[in-house]
């Protein structure tokens, strides 16, 4: 259970964001807690991804504050945000084909070697952090397969370790469970919980009803770039929820 | 620190793939040095004058002259780009470097007082240590190309101009700065470091041209930079899926521009070798010599779409090029069917590459 006693690990404030003539978001209040797992949800054009990505320092807000372990922030680039320790999996994942698994594992933050003046990979300690992360995961990957070769399920256990790699306070995860089999889908859900455990902060996007209610906390519901709803896991239904994100029941 | 490689994991159905089927084995590169391999076979029963020295230490100049600019070319295909610029580029550095170091040379002239003075023999003398000219003009030649390789990175990565056009456009305005600077003349290396230019570009060290040589020595460097340090590792990750490199908070812009830098400073010292080896840069030097580069380089292996590609590969296919061009001028075949080949060659290789592919 989310200990609401706790002080929250992200913080948003009148979050609006613009592009153009367009209002993709309006005046989002959220806090997210540590070792909860939030479910967002929202049709397309909802507005969760721009959310994702403002949070993920992609995007900036066009209004509002955010505060992060109960400091404001400000992210310019994506790097900012996974500075202080937010860490998104994407939905299409985000790898480079053409690299090994456990070179994307590490991408943008290899590991190096100092040889006087140059820096080389440490492509040995790499490979080996990341079979004991798949291991972790439970996934069968090897580190030094090419990403290009391997199954939907493996690809998005490299995402994932992508993310423990990182002490990361805050996972957002975008669709983790949309194009990946029912066995990867429990492990996926199953990462989540032992994310919870170690007092991670969870963000669930995600479509599919019986994964949100099996593992979040809490689910929030946007509707045309607004936050609906917010409301804890058992005090909601499947029913109400759907009838949120289709706009049938305004808030709740 | 030791960590266990014992996965924790047993892989249940997840095949290992065997090692015939990984890395060079399963690359065109692979393909191409062994068809590289059988032709220098069969020219080696067709012409008894294939594999004597001094024809090996002709291919191996040849083929160097435009390998280095092969393999700064490659950097940037690896990314997903390409060049058309090399080929005026290697112009108009040569021209530089023989035009400054024919002004640094002249006694009396604004920048030539520093380095030169006229001796009490009539004679041009030294006013400083020798070879400083030398290093002088070649910097400015590369310092031409560095700024040109800035502008193109520039252009594409933070204009976000595509590569081709931002490339072509600068294929014209270097050729037409060339025949600015020298009202379309050429440029001749003069003066008392002539000598050692000449040395430095067309000499040999124990019987093996110096062009090779530092060929070599880049091909190497390369091939550390690629697979053994993070800016070759987001190279290959820029060309493998851009996107998941921007969002995976590797610096894109700056490593486009790096490999465009890269790229133009190649492209720069290969004109400056061909330019010693020529004995001036003519105006219309190397012209059309890109379509030779990214020939050799596609047919190496250097996927234009990106992500794959190394410095082997960019080797194999000048060699390729060169065994061909010799074989037909020693088979007495007419040198102009060398380009039709050439054609045949590049869509060959990328066709064996495609049905193999195909076939796993």
């Amino acid at each position: 259970m989310a200990n609401t006693d706790a002080k929250p690990v992200l913080e948003l404030t009148g979050i609006g964001k613009e592009f153009g003539a367009i209002r993709a978001l309006h005046d989002v209040e959220m806090q997210v807690f540590p070792g909860e797992v939030v479910g967002l949800m929202g049709d397309n054009g909802a507005g969760k991804s721009t959310l994702v990505k403002i949070i993920a320092g992609n995007f900036r807000p066009t209004q509002g504050e955010m505060r992060f372990a109960g400091s404001a922030v400000r992210f310019n680039r994506p790097v900012d945000a996974r500075a202080v320790g937010i860490e998104v999996v994407y939905q299409d994942l985000a790898l480079s084909d053409n690299l090994t698994a456990a070179a994307n594992v590490f991408l943008g933050r290899e590991l190096k070697r100092r040889f006087g003046p140059i820096a080389l990979l440490d492509h040995k300690a790499m490979a080996a952090r990341a079979l004991e992360l798949f291991g972790e995961l439970r996934s069968e990957t090897r580190p030094d397969d090419l990403v290009k070769q391997m199954s939907g399920g493996q690809r998005q256990a490299v995402a994932i370790a992508r993310t423990r790699l990182s002490n990361a306070r805050l996972v957002m995860m975008d669709e983790p469970t949309a194009a990946i089999s029912v066995r990867q889908v429990e492990q996926v859900l199953g990462l989540i919980h032992r994310l919870k455990e170690q007092g991670v902060a969870v963000m669930l996007i995600s479509h599919r009803m019986p994964d949100v209610f099996a593992v979040c906390d809490r689910v929030i519901v946007m509707r045309r770039g607004e936050k609906r709803a917010d409301k804890p896991i058992h005090q909601t239904s499947p029913e109400e929820i759907t009838a949120l994100i289709t706009g049938a029941k305004e808030a709740a | 620190m030791t960590m266990p490689m014992e996965s924790p994991v047993t892989f249940s159905n997840v095949g290992k793939i065997r090692w015939w089927q990984r890395g060079i084995f399963a690359s065109q590169t692979g393909y191409v040095l062994l068809a590289l391999a059988v032709l220098l076979v069969i020219m080696h029963f067709a012409s008894p004058y294939f594999f004597t020295e001094g024809n090996m230490q002709n291919v191996a100049k040849n083929f160097s002259f435009i390998a280095i600019a092969t393999l700064g070319v490659t950097f940037v295909i690896i990314t997903g780009g390409i060049d058309l610029s090399v080929g005026s580029m290697m112009c108009f550095s040569a021209m530089i470097t023989s035009m400054v170091m024919t002004e640094l040379s002249t006694p009396g002239s604004p920048a030539g007082a520093l380095f030169v003075h006229m001796g009490a023999d009539g004679k041009t003398a030294l006013a400083n240590v020798p070879g400083l000219i030398l290093l002088v003009s070649i910097l400015a030649g590369l310092g031409v190309a560095l700024v040109a390789g800035l502008v193109n990175g520039f252009c594409i990565a933070v204009l976000g101009l595509s590569p081709f056009v931002t490339t072509l456009g600068m294929l014209s305005i270097v050729r037409g700065l060339g025949y600015v600077v020298s009202n379309g003349r050429g440029s001749f290396p003069g003066g008392p470091d002539a000598d050692y230019f000449y040395a430095l570009t067309s000499g040999d060290v124990l019987g093996v041209p110096v062009p090779f040589i530092y060929l070599v020595i880049l091909a190497l460097a390369m091939a550390v930079v690629l697979h053994h340090t993070s800016f070759g590792r987001h190279v290959f990750a820029l060309g493998g899926n851009e996107k998941a490199a921007e969002l995976t908070g590797i610096p894109v812009v700056r490593v486009k521009i790096e490999v465009y830098v890269i790229c133009a400073l190649a492209a720069g010292l290969q004109g400056i070798i061909i330019s010693g080896w020529l004995g001036s840069a003519p105006a219309n030097m190397a012209t059309s010599y890109e379509l030779n580069v990214i020939a050799a380089a596609v047919i190496g292996g250097a996927n234009l779409a990106g992500g794959i590609g190394g410095p082997l590969g960019a080797i194999v296919g000048c060699v390729l090029l060169e065994v061909i061009r010799n074989g037909l001028v020693l088979a007495q075949v007419s040198s102009y069917w060398q380009q039709t080949l050439v054609g045949v060659i590049i869509i060959l290789a990328v066709l064996v590459d495609r049905i193999r592919s195909r076939m796993t």
